[in-house]
């Protein structure tokens, strides 16, 4: 089951709403797929993407993967507790966000339910 | 998965949950719990691979010894039955068509052990050099292959129970030994950088075997190990893969595995190409920026391409990221390197090459 309260994407990013603004995150089954996650590349605060740019990568022993953004804007904060402790995203990757973008989500997202039955199939 | 071949322990891995991958066409686990965990179960208790997709050539007859000669980089006139011997195979032009384990059981019987990948294309080169008295026999579909492999591995076959001897020496081999009442060759031989055994057994005992080794394992710390863990574990020693290190394009001088070719040895397959002076050569490089450095990424020297890392793997056990490149002769002794990562040049250093040696 999959939290109802933010949107998914098709790429296994969620983005959850608060206040105008945007986390972004992995999914619990992003973080599966990857195993062992031993880096994660933040963007820097400041730094503007419009959606569907990748603007984190996140790596596990086995590969890289890019991460990207449906909300065109400004990176507001990162979670620097992913400097120090990477695996964070593999023990809890819906409470383990990456990134906060302050501007308008404008790129294709899917419902929790829409998302649920893509990684059903 | 259903067009993948699959070892006779293919089940044995999706019942212990294996996340199973396409592997050089073969189905196999990439891991099993993490390959973290898995990687350190090995440097410091046991870990059990399935290594079946190995191919295994018999060579018999009075000229195998000629032949394999011919054929391997490596000397074989000092092996006596018993022996295993690391070699590479070469083309004329000193580019590898694979490498090899040697295992002589005696003066005209041989066993080859090939790399899964290279299995098919192996099996021909052998065919087309066979002169006089040799005879082939793809024996890989007879065989299951485990490596049973840490510092604790001898424990776990004590507790499993066996007759016959381990070998008590690296590169040597028992042709066979009952273990847990299963006909195994036993070789000292593995491709982690750590003590251990490999066991070949026919095909449809592996899975009785790897039962038995687990499960006497388990009190000692064993986990059942997976292709990632041989990768990190065998990057983290340094020891060469094939399509990385060493290729159709890679000399292994290139590669600087000189001790698994003996130039002084009478003709072999590539001999005279490999006297030419080399112009590249593999060496270890640590990222002191922030980053994870993988393979096929471009290197550079004072801001001069000169070269390539052919393997980078997030080792768990190591600080900071590490690769092997491939890198010109003339900055192979050189300290410092940039290692292009999605655009941007981050600081390396050279560092000796194994990054890991276990302490004897």
């Amino acid at each position: 089951m999959v939290p109802k309260d933010r949107k998914y994407t098709n790429n296994d990013e969620w983005i959850l709403e608060e206040n105008g603004q945007f986390k972004i995150g992995i999914t619990d089954y992003a973080q599966t797929a990857l195993g062992d996650i031993v880096f994660v590349d933040l963007p820097g605060i400041g730094d503007t993407f419009t959606a569907g740019q990748d603007f984190a990568v996140v790596e596990s022993v086995k590969a890289a993967a890019e991460i990207y953004t449906q909300v065109s804007g400004k990176v507001v904060a990162v979670n620097e507790a992913l400097d120090a402790d990477p695996a964070l995203l593999n023990q809890d990757a819906y409470n383990t966000f990456l990134a906060v973008l302050e501007g308008a989500l404008d790129g294709e997202v899917l419902t929790p339910e829409e998302y649920e039955a893509k990684i059903a199939e | 998965m259903d067009n993948l071949k699959k070892t006779p322990l293919y089940q044995t891995h999706v019942d212990l949950g294996g996340k199973m991958v396409d592997f050089g066409g073969w189905a196999l686990p990439v891991q099993y719990s993490s390959i973290i965990e898995e990687h350190r179960a090995v440097r410091e208790a046991c870990g059990l691979f399935d290594v079946s997709h190995m191919g295994e050539v018999d060579v018999r007859g009075k000229d195998a010894f000629a032949y394999l000669q011919k054929l391997c980089t490596n000397d074989l006139t000092t092996m006596t039955p018993g022996r295993c011997r690391y070699s590479m195979m070469c083309y004329a032009d000193g580019g590898v068509v694979d490498d090899i384990l040697v295992y002589k059981h005696s003066d005209d019987h041989y066993m080859i052990v090939v790399n899964a990948g290279n299995a098919d294309k192996d099996y021909a080169w052998f065919e087309e050099h066979v002169f006089g008295d040799v005879q082939l026999e793809n024996q890989s579909p007879a065989w299951a292959q485990l490596a049973l492999q840490g510092p604790l591995f001898q424990k776990v076959l004590d507790a499993v129970g066996y007759t016959g001897e381990i070998p008590a020496k690296n590169y040597t081999f028992t042709p066979k030994v009952i273990v847990g009442g299963i006909k195994c060759l036993v070789s000292r031989t593995g491709y982690t950088g750590e003590d251990g055994v490999e066991l070949y057994c026919a095909a449809a005992d592996g899975p009785a075997l790897h039962k038995l080794l687990l499960n006497a394992g388990q009190p000692y710390g064993l986990l059942p190990a997976a292709l990632g863990a041989r990768d990190s574990l065998r990057f983290e020693a340094a020891m060469p893969l094939y399509g990385h290190e060493m290729t159709d394009e890679i000399t292994p001088l290139e590669t600087n595995i000189g001790f698994a070719v003996k130039m002084e040895k009478d003709d072999f397959i590539g001999k005279q190409a490999l006297q030419a002076p080399i112009k590249r050569r593999r060496i270890g490089l640590k990222l002191t920026d922030r980053g994870i450095v993988r393979e096929h990424y471009d290197v550079y020297q004072n801001g001069k391409l000169v070269g390539f890392t052919t393997s980078g793997v997030p080792v768990p056990t190591l600080e900071g990221s590490h690769a092997m490149a491939l890198v010109d002769i003339g900055v192979a002794d050189a300290e410092d390197f940039e290692v292009e990562i999605r655009g941007k040049k981050l600081h390396a250093v050279q560092v000796p090459l194994p990054f890991y040696k276990r302490s004897k």
